[in-house]
């Protein structure tokens, strides 16, 4: 190969330097959780905490589409229990804490949701 | 390459295929992808009332002035936090208006004083043709299976043809955040407001018909105002029609209100 010992370092340094971002990671901060505050008196939600950290924004939608189109304003959760779809009597009837809950998360995710120009947030929550 | 005609229109023929099915089944798999994702199941609720198609009729000779009209929109608007805004951008739900105004097909230019100077009572008609649906680019306004024509606010786009097909200016837009012209709380904590940039209006009340209740003004009118299925012969509100003369609102259109006034 002509040049063979500049091109082998070139090659080297551009590959360190493509994959910077993993070893940053790697060396860098550890896994830090955001230390939301869960709702005191309830200890079960709609559906398993993995199903709503993961989909409750999805779920969120479904409920909306079904109550405003199809006026199913109930849901039957899997595991048979009966709530009334609506965010604000229902989800903040139990999470109470807008700053400590919602906020927590959607603030480390950088995601500004915008619920809450309609939607109101529980009063005595800090916002 | 010394490629004949024939093989290279195969080739493009085969390419063509496969692109086109593999978007299908791109198309097929997030169309069941997106169909559901809870793993419960959704249904009315017990108390629910249900109809074929709802309508109103309201008796305006029961109401002897325009002050009787005030517990009505009243009710309406707390129910609804809609706000009072002090200029031409205000929000209306439910709101009065001269005879010539709000029955502009009835030319009766001889027509007693009785009628002719009182004050109607105006909201949504609830078409069974409705031209704001029609026009609505998002589906943010739509027509349920009971009749009720109704908006989620989350998907509309603020356009405002919806106000230029509706002939009843039953919609207002909210030029302003309409909070800041609400009370803190707001008068219903257990109902959403609106934001700056929606169009809103009367939504027959199903919020209310979903958990059993009357629409807010029919209930705060003492049975002036009649609620019920215009599909079923033996109910209130057909019972009211057959034994009354009724009118609705520029009924030469085509739109087929579902709000009927006995004067
Ligand atoms: S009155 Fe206007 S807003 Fe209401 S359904 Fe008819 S066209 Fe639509
Ligand atoms: S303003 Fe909203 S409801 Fe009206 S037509 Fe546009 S998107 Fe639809
Ligand atoms: S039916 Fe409900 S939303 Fe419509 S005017 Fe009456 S109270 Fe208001």
């Amino acid at each position: 190969m002509y040049n063979a010992k500049a091109v082998t370092i070139g090659i080297i340094i551009f590959v360190i330097l493509f994959t910077s971002p993993f070893w940053a990671s790697l060396l860098g901060k550890s896994y830090k959780e955001t230390g939301i505050s869960l709702p005191k008196n309830e200890k079960e939600c709609v559906e398993t905490t993995d199903f709503m950290r993961n989909k409750h924004m999805q779920l969120l939608n479904e409920w909306r589409d079904e109550a405003l189109r199809n006026e199913n304003r109930v849901y039957v959760a899997s595991n048979g229990k009966k709530w009334a779809i609506s965010l604000q009597n229902t989800c903040l009837k139990c999470h109470t804490d807008y700053k400590e809950f919602c906020d927590k998360c959607h603030v480390a995710n950088s995601v500004d949701p915008y619920c809450w120009t309609c939607h109101l947030i529980p009063q005595g929550s800090t916002k | 390459m010394n490629k004949s005609r024939r093989s290279f229109l195969k080739v493009a023929g085969i390419s063509a295929f496969a692109l086109s099915s593999g978007v299908a089944a791109m198309q097929t798999l997030s169309a069941t992808a997106e169909a559901k994702v809870a793993p419960g199941t959704y249904e009315k609720g017990a108390k629910a009332l249900h109809a074929k198609r709802w309508a109103m009729v309201i008796d305006t000779r029961r109401f002897l002035s325009a002050n009787d009209y005030k517990p009505l929109i009243q009710a309406c608007h707390k129910a609804h936090n809609v706000p009072d805004i002090p200029d031409n951008q205000n929000i209306k739900w439910f709101w009065l208006d001269t005879f010539d105004h709000a029955f502009p097909d009835e030319m009766n230019e001889f027509l007693d004083n009785r009628r002719k100077l009182a004050s109607y009572p105006l909201l949504c008609n609830h078409c069974t043709n409705p031209p704001c649906v029609r026009v609505c680019p998002t589906q943010a306004t739509y027509k349920m299976e009971d009749g009720i024509v109704a908006m989620d606010y989350h998907r509309c786009i603020g356009c405002r043809f919806c106000m230029a097909g509706c002939p009843y200016g039953a919609r207002s837009f909210n030029f302003k955040d309409p909070r800041k012209f609400l009370p803190d709380p707001v008068p219903n904590p257990a109902f959403p407001t609106r934001m700056i940039g929606v169009v809103e209006k009367c939504t027959f009340c199903a919020e209310r018909l979903a958990v059993g209740q009357m629409p807010a003004c029919v209930e705060a009118s003492g049975g002036k105002i009649l609620f019920g299925d215009l599909a079923d012969p033996n109910s209130t509100v057909r019972k009211a029609l057959a034994e009354n003369y009724s009118i609705r609102r520029k009924p030469s259109l085509g739109t087929q209100p579902g709000v009927y006034y006995l004067i």
